[in-house]
């Protein structure tokens, strides 16, 4: 069993939580996932870290309620208790070699670019982020990125909040300005990802996105999480969760990604009705 | 009395019931015809069955016991050599082992070993409840990677010497393979808990939720104070054929398949894992896994499923109990057949469409066989021009694994094959690093539980001498 010891509401939809975990806090990297599971009998789902703090042996985690599963787990409080909590998981982000970086997120997809990006600043490279929501309600950690980022520019589809726009607007006007990435980083959703490598396909600039398909082991061992990476399978929880976003089959993994949309629409359904008897 | 030239039936679930349910399959011996089944047996002097069994069990004298009646001293007999009675009884590949070897074979139907080790270890489990008596505690630990049969087996044979062992498991539940991949109406898993229970009792800790590589290398469980290290973390990655169409939603590997039913108990209707209940179903290769992904599939609802393979029916590298049973179900056995492509669905005018990226046909290719291969089967020739469309709605790959690397890329000094297998030496398990022994799937690829077992319990020998030998300095 593994400890919830501080959760914190970000948005009415996303949630923080540190989870006392102190082998996994003891190893894990930005970069990295982890997997769980609520109760007996629960779903495992990867989730990858938002942070660590190695002294306290615990691993922070940011998730957005999609399912039954991130529903129940956003049900659960301070002091209390998940299952199962396994990692870390998959190849970190690599940092060899880069100066000046651009981190390119969206929506829940900003809690994993935080570690990237304060890990980048910590190695003292230069770092520009970008971090765009659908609209104010939504926008998550600014003051965390506001405090390891060079530059942070903030957007959102709607214009409640920052500049009115997609991500990859600001990310084209500072490629033409003349700022010169060693490297794009971008999390979040698979559209989103895609829309940003054709953004810096055309000045080849190197750039990593971070995968997070559907996940049952996290080891290797059931393949449900494969990519076509350049042309060949990729396992993504231990040939990634990074991979070279010219190289990735976006459409493909977009449509892998809906397989069980129906199923999550229903437990979704179920749960909210569960919860909004035994919350009454 | 004339010996009866066939095996004593086992009872088993009626084939049309048992195609719709989870629950085991075969019902078990019951004491009268397992006594009867005991009196087939010769107790031939020279034992050639016992050399037929990887654990080396001690064959007619377990039978003896039965013979007499008394089923607990049989168990103790079997005990001596394995740990997981109850789990081989109902998984070896007893034709091909002690079967194999008995004298009555030659002329008749060979003794029914495996369903008499089955009928013993599970009136062991139902009848007796007495205290086991514990060793003596001899201060050193080891540590075991995995806690599939083969760190089960050696697990168990240390903490009977004295040893502290620990178990460290990447998923959430020990078991390995015989919780994830074996499924629930041919190795029900009360039976896996039950023997993971007795290891515990003997002072066996298990750690699940650890994956070696990742939480902890070895050189930190050396540093931890493990004085050695079995690893039998299996075979890892599934394999695909490499064809068009194998990312298609509905296109699943046989480790997915299976986990998502028997691990994740998605086969249950209220369960928080989803599965894909297609109702034409095809799997793809021939061996055990690719015979539980399809009777599973048919257990989930399916109206047809087929068993893909490109060999001949002589061929089929599965336990034969497995094709009879399977056949009896109604899986139908497209043989000779290769797929070259799965197609999908596409809705032109509605991009939206959900359906859209889905697998709705295999095209295969026939094949004859041609010149036997290096190791002796014969090799499939495809007939150009013979492609024809299966329509499918769920396609599970069963063509087997290649090792996981995670403990190979971490672990400075452990040599593996080209393959990615670990190289150990056959007689002991022992690897390229000093302490660390190796065995099951993860040094040979996909093989059998019992041979798992064999390995676990050649180097829990081995471990034990090492230790020994280098506490005697």
């Amino acid at each position: 069993m593994y400890k919830i010891v501080k959760k914190r509401v970000l948005n009415p939809t996303v949630t923080m939580m540190d989870i006392l975990a102190p082998m996994v806090a003891k190893k894990a990297q930005a970069g990295q996932f982890i997997i769980l599971r609520v109760d007996e009998d629960g779903e495992r789902i990867p989730l990858t870290v938002a942070g660590y703090d190695r002294a306290a042996g615990t691993v922070k985690i940011i998730f957005q309620i999609v399912g039954g599963t991130t529903m129940r787990l956003s049900a659960k409080e301070e002091g209390e208790y998940i299952c199962d909590f396994v990692g870390p998981l998959g190849c970190a982000t690599h940092t060899d070699g880069i100066k000046k970086v651009c981190i390119v997120g969206g929506g829940v997809g900003c809690a994993i670019a935080l570690p990237v990006a304060q890990r980048f600043k910590e190695l003292g490279c230069e770092v520009h982020s970008i971090i765009g929501f659908r609209n104010k309600d939504l926008l998550i950690l600014e003051d965390e990125f506001k405090a390891c980022s060079d530059k942070l520019t903030v957007m959102t589809d709607d214009g409640s909040y920052g500049r009115q726009g997609v991500v990859t607007v600001p990310l084209k006007e500072e490629i033409e300005a003349g700022e010169k990435f060693d490297e794009v980083i971008t999390i979040g959703p698979l559209i989103m990802m895609k829309f940003v490598v054709a953004t810096t396909k055309p000045y080849n600039i190197p750039t990593t996105v971070s995968m997070n398909p559907i996940m049952i082991d996290g080891t290797g061992m059931c393949g449900g999480c494969r990519l076509t990476v350049g042309g060949q399978t990729k396992f993504a929880c231990v040939d990634g969760p990074d991979f070279n976003g010219f190289e990735v089959d976006f459409d493909e993994a977009m449509s892998r990604a809906s397989a069980y949309a129906e199923f999550e629409q229903r437990e979704r359904d179920k749960c909210c009705n569960l919860f909004k008897k035994e919350v009454k | 009395m004339a010996i009866n030239p066939k095996k004593n039936e086992m009872p088993v679930q009626e084939a049309k019931e048992r195609a719709r349910n989870f629950k085991e399959v075969a019902l078990g011996y019951t004491p009268e015809i397992a006594v009867a089944e005991a009196q087939r047996c010769l107790n031939c002097k020279n034992k050639p069955c016992v050399n037929g069994c990887p654990v080396n069990i001690q064959i007619p004298d377990f039978i003896t016991k039965v013979k007499e009646g008394d089923f607990e001293g049989a168990y103790q007999v079997i005990s001596q050599s394995s740990s997981l009675p109850a789990v081989c009884g109902r998984v070896c590949p007893q034709e091909t082992q002690c079967e194999s070897k008995c004298t009555l074979g030659i002329k008749f139907e060979p003794v029914g070993i495996g369903r008499l080790e089955r009928f013993v270890a599970d009136w062991h489990n139902q009848n007796n409840h007495g205290e086991i008596e514990l060793p003596k505690p001899n201060g050193h630990r080891v540590a075991v990677v995995g806690s599939g049969p083969s760190g089960l087996t050696c697990a168990g044979d240390l903490a009977k010497k004295g040893y502290k062992v620990t178990i460290f498991e990447a998923l959430h539940l020990a078991g390995g393979v015989l919780v994830y991949g074996i499924p629930e109406f041919r190795l029900p898993k009360t039976i896996v808990q039950k023997e993971v229970e007795t290891l515990k009792k003997y002072g066996v800790e298990v750690e699940t939720n650890v994956v070696v590589g990742k939480t902890i290398t070895i050189d930190e469980l050396f540093e931890d104070g493990y004085e050695a290290v079995f690893v039998g973390s299996g075979a890892g990655l599934p394999r695909f054929m490499g064809i068009p169409g194998e990312s298609l939603k509905g296109v699943y590997s046989a480790n997915e398949f299976l986990t998502r039913s028997n691990l994740m108990k998605a086969y249950k209707d209220d369960s928080q894992t989803p599965i894909l209940r297609g109702k034409n179903v095809a799997v793809v290769g021939g061996g055990n896994v690719a015979m539980d992904a399809a009777r599973t599939a048919l257990r989930l609802g399916a109206d047809n499923v087929y068993i893909v393979y490109r060999r001949s029916m002589d061929e089929l590298p599965a336990r034969k109990e497995e094709v009879e049973h399977a056949q009896e179900e109604g899986i139908k056995f497209e043989i000779l057949r290769n797929p070259v492509e799965l197609i999908g669905y596409n809705n032109p005018d509605d991009r939206r469409d959900p359906k859209n990226g889905s697998v709705v046909g295999m095209k295969v290719i026939k094949c004859e066989l041609g010149e036997p291969d290096e190791k002796g089967r014969r090799r499939p020739v495809e007939v150009p021009g013979s492609e024809y469309v299966i329509d499918v709605d769920c396609v599970i790959m069963s063509i087997g694994t290649s090792p996981n690397p995670l403990i190979k890329n971490t672990t400075a000094g452990l040599e593996v094959n080209r393959h990615g297998g670990i190289i150990v030496e056959e007689e002991t398990g022992k690897t390229s690093k000093e302490g660390v022994y190796a065995g099951g799937d993860a040094v040979t690829g996909a093989a059998t539980v019992i041979l798992a077992m064999g390995a676990g319990k050649t180097a829990a020998k081995a471990i034990d001498e090492y230790l020994s030998k280098k506490h005697a300095k």
